[in-house]
């Protein structure tokens, strides 16, 4: 008489099992009380174990297989017994993962039933895609639905959005290494770019990474562009060696903001604006102060003729200052319309090196980021750069009444091998005195 | 800079020490009459007495012992085993007496004491006697364990021993006594424990090895230099306060490790340092960390198969052409 194996309740709350391991397989001898197979419950990994003996005839779900409570799977019979009836009978397992593997109630005799565990997750494993459907894109370089990457080669990747599926893998069984990254980065094509959520870590770090208290916090490093690298060189040669001092000035605006609408309002196209103003201004003043207008060489200063005027413009993934040559000599229309075409091409980076390198003096403006005041780092040789702020309606004491005027805080970094504190004042002293009434600038 | 053998050099850093520091007294079998079983303490009898040099009776746990008790009470005991495969009778005093003692008597004694001699394969000295133990040693807090590669840190690595106040095993390599090399005549020179060197630089590939596999790291390395793989040999020299920043750095540089033991690989200091790389540097790793160890076998006596138990340059060149998916 068969002993019909059926799913065992294991635990209070199980429902259901996963067959985890069979430690008989078919053809063994078992007897009554032996350990049968091993079960995945809800809670633990349990011992099933015969309930009768004889030989273990017929197994009605695979490894890795789940079946409800009370569910045949597994027949235990003498060795010529006809068990077909209770075969047949049997109900279908249920697959603990997309059905890759031969369905259970048909279990293949030639397949060994104590197949090796190890083996079981590269044979079922395959995450969801969606019920089996071969995803459309190439996926070279997987194992079991897997990317196989190594750590190095993961981290590149996710840190230059490369995303990996569209990578092969050079190394053993096609593991993705750094230089099929390397190859795949340098090459950078644009649609190799992926958005964030295919971005593949090693170490998955989860839809957001979370802070944890009293930890430092996480970061990600980015590989340093050439133009970063160019501006960390210069700047790092420009606060170390150069012996920095600033030196802050606050200006009434309201003469300049009025030319500005003055002149806007006769010559709209022209779209003056305030640092074009400050530009002018600054040449001016420069031409008047030749001390601030100087560069420091090695065995010389230089003190420049013109006032070459660099002026920074934010870029995408940095910064660059073309210059407005000889700012001296041109009229506001002309610098107008100078800054906005240099400014333009510094943004499609297409200036030739000649428009950005050898200024005289520089200004930084971060006044439309509603920065009050800062201090800005001298772009070597030159001798001083002037960082502007914004301007704000503020109010201020004026013949003995308190009065509301547009002020802006301006502060120069001056070198100070080339110009000293009583120089820079000066000078700024006159900048000041031309912003606040630019008629200077035709007198 | 004198060009002398690590037997020499050794010599030279017992013979300075104790010359130093009268606290300093030598002891093992065979230390004094004969002048040592590999000669290094020759010489030293005849010149600081038999109080400061003394034979002891085929007593590993006995002497042992003996030193961890003298070290208590204020003196400075080098112990020489024969060979480390002798320390294994002496391990309990070794490990419970003295890696414990300053622990376990509340910082009340220290034990400035270095248990000394050669591990490692020799020529055909079979399982018993070609054992190397330092992951043994180094598993136990408490114990500093140092194993030199070359006749310079063998001496500045041994003073650095002698003058440490905590108990120190210094493991030195059988076939390695006659290795010759540069060694400073300045009677200061001093190699702090915990910090490893690098003997080769290179960017493509980092081999850490130790003791014998120092020398074979960098055959490996100049080999490999011919076919463009440039490779950074680092001997951490202490193996225990492990210099794994060191490693880590140059890890972080290459991408790729290869660890290169004479011991067993399973549970090997080998093991550690692939874990400690794991830990650290993760991110860094293109390939996984391969280890080049003695095989997983008592060492055979036949000398084919000895051959073919300890690691090769051929094995190391493989190695690292493997990380480096060449």
């Amino acid at each position: 008489m068969a002993t019909q194996v059926i799913m065992p309740k294991l635990s209070p709350t199980m429902e259901e099992g996963q067959l985890s391991r069979w430690l008989k397989k078919e053809g063994d001898t078992v007897s009554m009380g032996e350990p049968l197979a091993e079960i995945d419950t809800d809670k633990a990994t349990m011992e099933m174990q015969a309930l009768g003996s004889g030989v273990l005839r017929k197994i009605l779900i695979q490894e890795g297989e789940s079946a409800p409570l009370g569910q045949l799977i597994a027949i235990i019979g003498e060795p010529d017994e006809d068990i077909s009836a209770l075969a047949n009978q049997a109900a279908p397992a249920k697959p603990a993962e997309v059905a890759t593997s031969a369905p259970a109630s048909e279990p293949a005799a030639e397949e060994p039933a104590e197949a090796p565990r190890d083996a079981a997750p590269a044979k079922t494993a395959e995450p969801a895609q969606g019920d089996g459907q071969q995803p459309s894109e190439p996926k070279p370089a997987e194992s079991g639905g897997r990317l196989i990457v190594s750590p190095l080669a993961a981290r590149m990747a996710a840190e230059a959005g490369v995303d990996l599926r569209a990578v092969t893998g050079s190394g053993p069984g096609g593991r993705i290494i750094k230089r099929d990254v390397e190859g795949l980065i340098s090459g950078a094509a644009p649609a190799a770019k992926a958005a964030p959520q295919h971005q593949l870590r090693a170490v998955e770090p989860g839809a957001r990474r979370q802070a944890v208290p009293g930890q430092p916090s996480t970061y990600h490093d980015e590989p340093i562009s050439e133009m970063r690298r160019t501006i960390a060189k210069r700047l790092v040669t420009s606060l170390g060696p150069i012996p920095h001092f600033f030196l802050t000035v606050e200006i009434e605006m309201d003469r300049a903001a009025e030319m500005r609408a003055g002149i806007n309002a006769l010559e709209p196209d022209l779209k003056l604006s305030l640092n074009d103003i400050i530009i002018k201004c600054a040449a001016a003043a420069l031409l008047q102060h030749p001390q601030v207008n100087a560069s420091f060489q090695d065995k010389a200063v230089r003190y420049y003729d013109h006032a070459d005027i660099g002026v920074a413009v934010a870029i995408e993934d940095g910064l660059i200052t073309p210059i407005i040559r000889a700012a001296d000599q041109k009229s506001l229309s002309e610098i107008a319309g100078e800054v906005r075409d240099l400014a333009d091409r510094a943004r499609n980076r297409k200036l030739r090196p000649e428009e950005y390198m050898g200024a005289s003096f520089s200004i930084s403006n971060l006044g439309m980021f509603g920065i009050d005041e800062f201090t800005a780092v001298i772009n070597p040789p030159e001798g001083a750069i002037l960082a502007v702020g914004a301007m704000t309606p503020k109010p201020v004491v004026r013949d003995n009444q308190v009065v509301v005027r547009q002020m802006m805080h301006v502060t120069m970094s001056c070198d100070h091998r080339v110009i000293d504190g009583a120089t820079g004042a000066k000078f700024l002293q006159t900048f000041k005195k031309i912003l606040e009434n630019p008629l200077f600038l035709v007198v | 800079m004198a060009v002398i053998t690590i037997r020499e050099a050794l010599n030279q850093a017992l013979r300075e020490e104790m010359l130093r520091d009268e606290n300093i007294f030598l002891m093992g079998e065979e230390v004094a009459a004969y002048q040592g079983a590999y000669k290094v303490t020759k010489g030293l009898l005849d010149e600081l007495g038999d109080k400061r040099v003394i034979d002891t009776p085929i007593t590993e746990l006995g002497f042992a012992g003996l030193g961890v008790g003298a070290a208590m009470v204020g003196l400075r005991p080098i112990i020489e085993f024969m060979t480390f495969n002798f320390s294994i009778l002496a391990t309990d005093q070794i490990i419970n007496s003295a890696a414990k003692m300053l622990y376990m008597s509340g910082g009340q004694f220290n034990i400035p004491i270095v248990f000394r001699g050669p591990g490692g394969s020799a020529y055909q000295v079979s399982s018993q006697h070609s054992q190397a133990l330092e992951s043994w040693f180094a598993y136990f807090p408490g114990l500093k364990v140092v194993m030199p590669s070359t006749p310079a840190d063998a001496k500045g690595l041994l003073k650095a021993s002698i003058r440490d106040d905590d108990p120190v095993v210094f493991i030195e390599q059988e076939r390695m006594y006659g290795f010759k090399g540069e060694v400073p005549d300045d009677p200061e020179f001093v190699i702090p424990l915990g910090v490893g060197e690098i003997k080769r630089e290179g960017g493509d590939a980092t081999i850490v090895a130790r003791s014998l596999t120092v020398p074979i790291a960098l055959k490996a390395a100049e080999a490999l230099e011919k076919d463009g793989v440039s490779c950074e040999v680092i001997d951490p020299r202490t193996i225990r306060p492990l210099d794994i920043d060191l490693i880590v750095n140059s890890v972080k540089k290459t991408n790729r490790l290869v660890v290169v033991e004479e011991s067993h690989p399973f549970c090997g200091v080998g093991s550690e340092i692939s874990m400690q790389v794991t830990e650290r540097a993760f991110d860094y790793l293109d390939a996984p960390v391969k280890r080049v160890s003695g095989v997983d076998v008592p060492m055979p006596y036949a000398k084919n198969l000895e051959d073919l138990a300890i690691p090769t340059v051929d094995r190391v060149v493989a190695a690292v052409r493997e990380v480096s998916y060449l």
